[in-house]
């Protein structure tokens, strides 16, 4: 338990630690924010409003594993690429599923 | 200024404890692939209801009719202040010494993750008496499977958040429920980014159309 102790070398990376939450609650705050306010004040035309929620939902993705997950380029494993490769797989299950039973759907029509 | 080395995702202990720290690499990594393997199923349910929302709605209510904004509203930010609020807990794990100020913060992560699930329940509740069941429409089925299986998973990190509380008073701050606190707090952290994913895709751009 001796190595729980708050030592002076201690202070300067908590002061660290506790600034990126700081930094990531608030960046997330106001993304959220902005994406709620584009639609209940209807800012934008249709077609861009929603291209500006998708750029704001990925911004608040980005900074959600910065500041939260602390995934970064300095991990000792290969947990960037993890992410990476799992996002590129959600991408084309995503985009494939939704391409192939839209495409399906005008077809039926 | 230097820097440790980062050995997993989520904050680790680096000097402040040593010996977990070194401890901390496999088992985290480990949870991290579990985590990874959990977001292709919300991918799934996220193509699901791509497809379902606009093209399945079989006349019934649209997502217009149905979706409470501010609710959702209220349900995002109480979701966000309990990932900030483990972010605290997280700090106090690694720095304080005593037990109080991580009880603490977990308790209040878990007041506010209990509210988000009492406020998801209502709105379910609200939205069967207006008709909006899930066995309506290939939408509803689909918004039902996507929203309820991130409200059990959140429900899963609620008591799992019990069974720590009670590791913590019980066993103290020992390795063991140091790393099993650390993967909790990815496992939070992670389920609010999908409920980013969820208030952007499901209720904004529902309400957008």
């Amino acid at each position: 338990m001796k190595s729980d102790a708050m030592t002076d070398e201690h202070v300067e990376p908590y002061a660290q630690d506790f600034r990126a939450y700081c930094i990531g609650g608030l960046l997330a705050l106001v993304l959220t924010a902005l994406a709620f306010g584009l639609v209940i004040f209807e800012i934008l035309p249709y077609f861009e409003r929603l291209i500006a929620l998708a750029v704001l939902a990925v911004t608040q993705i980005v900074v959600h594993f910065r500041y939260f997950l602390h995934i970064g380029w300095h991990s000792h494993r290969d947990d960037l690429q993890l992410v990476l490769f799992t996002s590129l797989i959600l991408f084309l299950m995503v985009g494939g599923t939704i391409w192939i039973l839209s495409n399906l759907h005008e077809r039926m029509m | 200024m230097k820097r440790q080395v980062v050995l997993h995702p989520g904050l680790n202990l680096g000097s402040a404890d040593e010996y977990s720290h070194a401890q901390s690499e496999p088992v985290i990594f480990g949870f991290w692939v579990f985590l990874m393997a959990d977001l292709v199923l919300f991918a799934i349910l996220f193509a699901t209801y791509a497809s379902m929302s606009v093209q399945g709605q079989a006349g019934g209510p649209s997502p217009t009719d149905v979706f409470d904004l501010p609710s959702a509203f209220i349900e995002t930010m109480l979701l966000l202040s309990s990932s900030i609020t483990f972010g605290m807990a997280s700090l106090a794990l690694k720095y304080k010494a005593d037990r109080q100020h991580l009880v603490f913060w977990l308790v209040l992560t878990f007041c506010l993750g209990a509210g988000f699930i009492g406020m998801e329940v209502r709105d379910f509740w609200i939205m069967t008496q207006q008709g909006a069941v899930p066995q309506r429409s290939g939408f509803l089925s689909a918004f039902y499977m996507l929203v309820a299986t991130h409200g059990i998973h959140v429900t899963a990190g609620l008591c799992w958040m019990i069974v720590m509380l009670v590791q913590l008073l019980v066993l103290g701050r020992t390795t063991q429920v140091k790393l099993r606190l650390m993967r909790l707090a990815l496992f939070w952290h992670m389920l609010d980014i999908v409920w980013v994913c969820i208030f952007t895709f499901v209720y904004l751009f529902g309400v957008a159309l």
